[in-house]
């Protein structure tokens, strides 16, 4: 589905009020950036699984990658700019043929450098040496495991996903990443496995910590909870079985005014692959670039006009402020569960 | 319209209505039954999800099944609590047979 019927589709929505109401309601409209924390670079769409959730419609034969061009561009803006956090997306970051050129250049700029990598290219030359590389530069893992069943995780990814992903955690851990008292970081992703919120982070990740070392002697730091957006696949999915207009409805009555507070894209710039930017990973995939007289590609960055932007909203952003919010770094509000 | 609609969920928060003390007490009430204690929240939900079935509340097996998947409980885990309900619900009944049998013993020649 391309993204203008994304949009079409999402537009159309009759059963709920938009989210742009719903905030001019609360007298928080329009939503403004308040800085760049993170520059969260998608380094392009091609990635060796074809998840059924995925907002970005990744898969072996998409062929966008990063230029060169525009990893030096964020380099430099990198250098000039105190921004904290470097987040490297994809598709799969690593098949990027800059990435580990980029890496280099990027570590001595003593940022928390992040890479959201599927793991499960980490067993196939010629990625394997990306294992040495995150360690050797201190890049914190961050990785998609939504279930800690391996059929219902396997449902969501492909079949033998799972056991790919469990193999590398465990060559992982074998080199300090997730075990205690080590500096190498190594978080999991869950999301749900269909058509409904995530639970307590807390819970969730006293579950996962509790079945991934008894039944398979997984160590990991943090789980990072992410409702999913009815963006890209899992839009398809969410029609194809008759649930787009319950999950909508779903996430309107768990709307969160603390979660607004804390949305990701306040404190997000998301550069995709060619340098257009946007406000978040999933505008990026419906083509919603940052506006409001914000410069609309990085090779333009303005870091006055860019950090207090008008954020573009549309009802997909329902998603991250639903129950207790969401962001690429997981719950953005906090309860206190078991 | 159906007697039982969906949609009708979401007038849950609503129930107070025309005895606002009363409903918010109960309310209150709920929350502190429901939320993590001493159990967890999967453990609550789960035994939140039997007694749904047992007492055939649909409003109350949509929110908790949908609660449940939410914390990471399994089908399995939902359909072995299912079957504690049924258990309970079939020896609850069966249990009743002693007064059945205590009166037709008095009262049979």
């Amino acid at each position: 589905m391309d993204t203008a019927e994304q949009l079409r589709i999402l537009g159309s929505l009759s059963c709920i009020p938009s989210l742009s109401r719903k905030i001019l309601e609360l007298d928080r409209y329009p939503l403004r950036a308040s800085g760049i924390e993170i520059l969260q670079i998608n380094v392009g769409r091609i990635c060796n699984l074809t998840c059924r959730h995925c907002h970005v419609n990744a898969g072996p034969k998409r062929t966008e990658t990063m230029p060169r061009i525009v990893l030096e561009k964020c380099l430099e803006i990198l250098k000039n700019f105190p921004i904290s956090t470097i987040d490297i997306t994809g598709g799969s970051p690593e098949m990027n043929p800059h990435l580990e050129w980029f890496i280099h250049e990027a570590a001595p700029l003593k940022r928390r450098m992040i890479v959201r990598s599927n793991l499960t290219l980490l067993q196939k030359e010629p990625y394997r040496r990306f294992i040495d590389i995150f360690k050797k530069q201190n890049v914190e893992i961050v990785t998609s495991l939504p279930d800690y069943l391996e059929a219902k995780s396997d449902r969501q990814r492909g079949a033998g996903v799972f056991r790919k992903v469990i193999e590398v955690m465990r060559e992982l851990n074998a080199c300090g990443y997730g075990m205690n008292g080590s500096h190498l970081f190594v978080n999991i992703v869950h999301n749900p496995v269909g058509a409904y919120l995530p639970g307590s982070q807390a819970a969730l990740e006293h579950e996962y910590r509790k079945r991934l070392l008894s039944e398979h002697g997984v160590h990991f730091n943090h789980l990072f909870c992410i409702t999913n957006l009815p963006v890209g696949r899992y839009l398809e999915y969410l029609i194809q079985s008759d649930n787009f207009e319950d999950y909508f409805d779903l996430l309107c009555h768990a709307f969160n005014p603390a979660a607004l507070t804390n949305v990701m894209c306040r404190t997000t710039l998301s550069v995709g692959w060619d340098g257009s930017l946007y406000d978040c990973d999933f505008n990026q995939m419906l083509n919603l670039m940052v506006n409001h007289s914000a410069p609309e590609n990085i090779m333009d960055f303005d870091m006055e006009r860019l950090k207090n932007r008008e954020i573009v909203v549309n009802n997909h952003c329902y998603g991250c402020v639903a129950g207790s919010g969401s962001s690429c770094q997981g719950a953005t509000t906090f309860t206190k569960n078991a | 319209m159906n007697y039982y609609e969906p949609k009708d969920l979401a007038d849950f928060p609503n129930i107070a209505e025309w005895a606002t003390d009363q409903g918010n007490k109960f309310f209150e009430y709920y929350g502190a039954a429901t939320n993590a204690g001493k159990l967890t929240d999967r453990e609550k939900s789960l035994i939140a999800l039997t007694v749904a079935m047992t007492q055939n509340c649909p409003y109350c097996i949509d929110a908790y099944t949908i609660k449940c998947l939410s914390l990471g409980i399994s089908n399995e885990e939902m359909m072995e609590a299912a079957h504690v309900g049924a258990a309970m619900m079939a020896g609850v009944t069966l249990a009743h047979t002693t007064q059945m049998r205590k009166i037709i013993k008095k009262k049979e020649m």
